[in-house]
């Protein structure tokens, strides 16, 4: 059971309190795209077993959806930050550098 | 025979005598035996039967690696199955049978299957059952339910309490022996805080059983001190009878407490789950021995050379009166040692080695103990009990030097470390060549939330065998690990131990090294589920090169044990067959809980009405006086019908359809979702979120919206009324506030989190009762308050007023047909208002109704239901429905996944209304078939029945279903199955079969 901090109320627990919502920085397509903008959406994502973006919501807490920067093969959690962003921050994508050079997820590296 | 000595038994108090029974039979052991022992002090060597051959199984270990000895305990809501006789505590009446044989233990039929060993080689059951098929049914399952498991499931329900407990520390330590006592004192010292846990009731592990000195006096010495030094000190958390049963993700650890066991008529929970968060841990969980393989080495009387040990100096039980030990390292000398200075009589040392015995060897022969060295065990004589044993060159093919007779053999292959606490959660494992173990690799240790290491292992967990090399070790990660949990550690040496001096091992990992096929086929590996060295052998040269591959293969360590004993050996021998060094096959993965918990741990006080919290309406304790049959919806429990005496189930509904319609009807609606959203962007975002246009909506009006994911399905539908320019109220189903809720949050948060809206779950602070039946208008004129009538509130509008003096908001909203008001109240107002209805009712034929009834009323009238008529792959169009979608709007959720070709098709399933030729009620979910078969040679489909009822207003059965281009088929007879071979002839019909042109509730 993992360990997350929430970055919107601070407030550091137990994975049960809060929820999994999957691959973050999804970009929406809708009416208009092309068949291949929308599979990709709906259907294709990275899963990768390393590096990893990914979205939770502290369900029983602030209620608030984050994204966090996950190592899936050490579980180990590189940062916490709001929503409300397209990419990844630089002090989180440095933190990921330090420990796997060279990384690179979806357009970021 | 096995037997209780006059002297010895540091564990038993040979003052408190203890009666118990097994199989019928009554015995005695004294207070501080173990089952096992007190069974061996009985001469009950035969305990069980394995799980394949049936063999004669009797107890070969004395702690939790035991494959062997499991038990029926207890009786009646206390009779549980498969419990190690090894980790048993006795008690006064401990009632306990022996399993998996069949008329007796004695005499089992299933052991015939020994003589076809043969025929049932690893991968029997894959190779045997894949054909023909009629013999799944008649020959194969049979005989696998026959076989297949060790013990009976209990019958009765459990009469013990159970319960989880929370807990916090530093530095949590696992294991109790000098390991863990040192690493625990150590790094209590620091003043962080410290667990300490034992998984049996007794401290100090081996070396209290070995003789071992620390710091110039006897271990048990020691080991008194520290623990009673530990036991006050007020940051320390110390527990015996308490195992470390799993460690996961960041330092989470759960700890199986067992309270009452050993004294069952004792008060309170039986077993206590710790559910922990720990900064550091370490595993001082000591090493397990690891059995020979030689033939006949399952024979009862063939134990682990330190069981043997345990069971003379501890329980002061002799397992035989002619032992002979036959090992490759020098610890089995022990034994020897110990049962001669019990009086007991050792005709020979067999040591694999050839030479390189340390002082160990010298002490043995002093005491005129034979040592054979470089000879092995050719096989063992005997059936249910050892008898002798034939001894060879252990470079040999199993020619037979001498045979030896004796009543027990005492083997040892060297020692695991216990890696599995370790393992668990990733840490991962090194080959240590010279002393032949899998030992953890501090390199690679389980990683934590900052990526940080939180496991470390102590002691002979480590790898460590020799007493001084333990302590020293368990303190250096003592001290490590108080200064990752941010403490400091004291100053100061570990204590110092000492020893025999020991000589290397040499690896055995068959006996003889040349063991022909008619050996290595009674070399057993897995003891519980008979895997034999054979068999691994044959799985290599079939192909099963994965250590995982061969494990599930062959079985090898799947039974109960996990393979605590089998795994090393087995997989040694997969990498000899494979012809690949040991590290390269690698191990099988470790998985908690270390050995087994109970079932009532894990479920805790999760029983009964704390299972999970039900949710009641207002008005439930009316419904519940008033005859209310409840169903589950979500966490709520709403009445199916209200049951009236002398009445079913189904009368009660047909009556409450029929009065509804003719007069009046009270529905307890407080259930549905009530989201309120809020906003200067609400009608913008209720655009996105419904596939209707929402924002053109006039205060004052509702109307009703469907709700669909991206992939286009729908997910929800529910009445919106727009409560003035920034507000909506956006009923759900009742069952999808909470999950509605999280899906307009997921998008205000994550997509549009630019847009002004706000939402809030307000369900539960409104009672709502829909006011259903010609009379709906009657009762609220008597009520007085404001005006229901046409004019001032027409269909499809809502109105806040006064409802004989309730606050109440109105809404003309029907889901039966009938002229129909939907009122809401404060939640504290639900009852009074309910009975407020009820009184002023009854002229007018009130009766309350129930959730049957709403259906088949909304069915009459051919509405959907979520659930019924969707099942997460049906879309709006599929509904006919196009009337709910704004053709208006560029975008909202699910548009583009609707125009996708499949959806577009003109080829999908779509809702008509069903009419029985005959009258009959369809089965729910019943397909209709159609001509020809699939390309699997499944017969083809071409629809099913979503919701079906008999229609007491119709007078016979009424159905929707999907149907192949359904609509286009109006008046087509098609077949439903009916589930037992038969069909039933339907009409394809318009879906509304009730007052079409929708007079009845627009009035
Ligand atoms: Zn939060």
């Amino acid at each position: 059971m993992l360990i997350l901090e929430c970055p919107c109320c601070g407030v550091k627990s137990e994975e049960t309190e809060f929820h999994a919502g999957g691959e973050a920085h999804l970009k929406r397509f809708g009416p208009g795209s092309t068949d291949a903008e929308f599979e990709g959406y709906l259907f294709m994502r990275e899963n990768k077993r390393g590096v990893h973006f990914e979205r939770w919501r502290h369900v029983n807490g602030c209620g608030k959806w984050f994204l966090a920067a996950r190592d899936t093969n050490t579980l180990e959690f590189f940062g916490f930050y709001p929503a409300q962003t397209h990419e990844p921050p630089q002090d989180i994508k440095d933190k990921i550098s330090a420990k796997h050079p060279g990384w690179s997820w979806r357009e970021f590296q | 025979m096995s037997t209780r000595l006059s002297n010895g038994g540091r564990l038993v108090n040979k003052a408190k005598p203890v009666e118990f029974q097994f199989n019928g039979k009554r015995m005695k052991g004294y207070e501080g035996d173990t089952l096992a022992s007190a069974l061996l002090a009985n001469d009950q060597m035969l305990v069980g039967r394995s799980f394949k051959y049936h063999r004669p199984r009797g107890i070969v270990a004395s702690g939790g690696e035991e494959p062997n000895a499991l038990v029926n305990l207890g009786q009646g809501g206390k009779f549980e199955p498969n419990q190690r006789v090894t980790t048993t505590e006795l008690f006064d009446g401990l009632y306990a049978t022996s399993q998996n044989h069949w008329p007796s233990l004695e005499f089992d039929v299933g052991a015939i299957n020994t003589h076809f060993a043969r025929f049932l080689p690893a991968g029997f059951y894959y190779k045997m059952f894949m054909f023909p098929r009629p013999f799944w049914k008649h020959v194969y399952e049979p005989f696998i339910r026959q076989s297949a498991g060790l013990g009976k499931a209990p019958k009765e329900r459990d009469s013990d309490t159970y319960e989880h407990f929370y807990h916090f520390t530093d530095v949590l330590v696992i294991g109790g022996g000098i390991a863990g006592l040192a690493a625990a004192l150590e790094a209590a010292q620091s003043g962080l805080k410290v667990t300490i846990f034992e998984q049996t009731h007794h401290w100090g592990g081996r070396a209290v059983v070995d003789g071992a000195e620390i710091d110039g006096k006897p271990a048990d010495d020691w080991v008194k001190d520290t623990v009673q030094t530990l036991e006050g000190m007020e940051n320390v958390t110390i527990r015996a009878r308490t195992m470390g049963a799993g460690v996961y993700d960041h330092g989470y650890v759960l700890g199986y407490e067992r309270l009452t066991d050993h004294c069952p008529d004792q008060d309170g929970p039986r077993h206590r789950l710790w559910r922990i968060r720990a900064t550091q841990i370490i595993t001082a969980t000591g090493a397990i021995e690891r059995p020979l393989s030689f033939a006949g080495n399952d024979i009862p009387g063939v134990m682990l050379a330190a069981a043997l040990r345990d069971y003379v100096v501890n329980w002061g039980v002799s397992i035989g009166d002619r032992t002979v030990v036959v090992t490759n390292n020098d610890d089995a000398y022990r034994t020897a040692i110990a049962l001669v200075d019990a009086g007991l009589s050792v005709p020979a040392i067999i040591d694999a080695r050839t030479d390189g015995a340390g002082p160990l060897a010298d002490a043995a022969r002093a005491k005129g103990i034979r040592v054979e060295m470089g000879k092995g065990i050719a096989k063992v004589k005997g059936g249910k009990r050892v008898e002798g044993v034939a001894i060879c060159l252990q470079a040999g093919e199993g020619a037979v030097i001498e045979e030896i007779k004796c009543d027990a053999v005492a083997m040892s292959g060297g020692w695991s470390p216990v890696v599995h606490l370790w393992s668990h959660c990733g840490g991962k494992l090194i080959w240590d060549e010279a002393q032949a173990m899998f030992r953890p690799d501090p390199s690679r240790a389980p990683t934590g939330d900052k990526g940080q290491p939180f496991v470390a292992a102590a002691g002979t967990a480590n790898g460590n065998l020799r007493t001084a090399a333990v302590l020293e070790d368990a303190v250096a990660q003592a001290k490590a690990a108080v200064k990752a949990a941010g403490g400091k550690p004291k100053a100061g040496k570990a204590p110092a131990g000492s020893d025999a001096e020991e000589g290397a091992i040499s690896p055995v990992w068959l006996m003889p090294q040349g063991a022909p096929i008619q050996l290595r086929m009674k070399s057993w590996l897995d003891f519980q589920n008979d895997v034999k060295v054979s068999d691994v052998q044959l799985a290599a040269r079939e192909g099963f090169e994965s250590v995982e591959h061969a494990k599930r293969y062959t079985t090898l360590g799947m039974a109960t044990d996990q393979g605590k004993l089998s795994n090393i050996n087995g997989l040694a021998i997969l990498s000899d067959a494979l012809d690949q060094a040991i590290p390269q096959t690698g191990t099988t993965t470790f998985r908690p809980p270390y050995t087994p918990i109970s079932m009532g741990a894990i479920g805790g006080e999760a029983r009964d009405e704390l299972f999970q919290p039900i949710r009641k309406t207002p008005m439930h304790g009316w419904h519940e006086a008033n005859g209310a049959d409840f169903e589950p919806v979500g966490h709520w429990r709403r009445p199916y019908a209200f049951v009236r005496s002398g009445e079913s189930v189904h009368d009660a509904v047909m009556r409450e359809v029929k009065n509804t319609r003719r007069n009046l009807g009270l529905l307890d609606a407080s259930t549905l979702g009530k989201l309120i959203v809020k906003g200067p962007d609400a009608g913008k975002f209720l655009d996105m979120m419904y596939t209707n246009m929402m924002s053109t909506l006039k205060p004052g009006k509702c109307r009703y919206g469907l709700m669909c994911n991206e992939n286009g399905f729908l997910i929800d539908d529910g009445v919106v009324a727009r409560i003035d320019e920034d507000t909506f109220l956006c009923h759900t189903t009742t069952g999808g506030a909470e999950r509605i809720h999280a899906w307009m949050e997921d998008w205000l948060q994550c997509e549009w989190w630019d847009w002004k809206v706000y939402v809030t779950n307000a369900t539960e602070q409104f009672a709502q009762v829909a006011v259903v039946g010609p009379n709906a208008r009657k009762v609220l004129e008597k009520l007085g308050g404001m005006d229901v009538s046409k004019e001032s509130i027409a269909f499809m509008e809502w109105k806040d007023g006064q409802i004989g003096g309730f606050n109440a908001r109105v809404y003309r909203i029907s889901f039966s047909g009938e002229l129909s008001y939907e009122i809401a109240v404060p939640a504290s107002q639900g009852r009074a208002f309910w009975d407020a209805l009820l009184a002023a009712g009854e002229e007018f034929g009130v009766m309350p109704y129930g959730t049957e009834c709403l259906h088949i009323m909304r069915a009459e009238k051919g509405f959907i239901m979520i659930g019924d008529e969707t099942d997460g792959t049906v879309i709006p169009q599929d509904l006919n429905m196009e009337w709910a979608i704004s053709k208006k709007k560029e975008d909202y959720l699910g548009k583009r996944a609707q125009e996708r070709s499949y959806m577009a098709s003109p080829d999908r399933w779509k809702l008509v209304g069903l009419e029985t030729l005959d009258g009959s009620v369809i089965p729910d979910g019943a397909y209709a078939p159609a001509p020809g078969d699939n390309a699997n040679g499944q017969r083809n489909v071409q629809g099913r029945v979503t919701s079906t009822y008999f229609s007491p207003t119709l007078g016979r059965g009424i159905a929707m279903g999907l149907v192949h281009k359904g609509p286009d088929r109006m008046g087509d007879v098609i077949e439903f199955t009916k589930g037992d071979g038969t069909f039933v002839k339907a009409k394809i019909v318009d879906q509304v079969f009730y007052d079409k042109d929708g007079e009845k509730q627009n009035v």
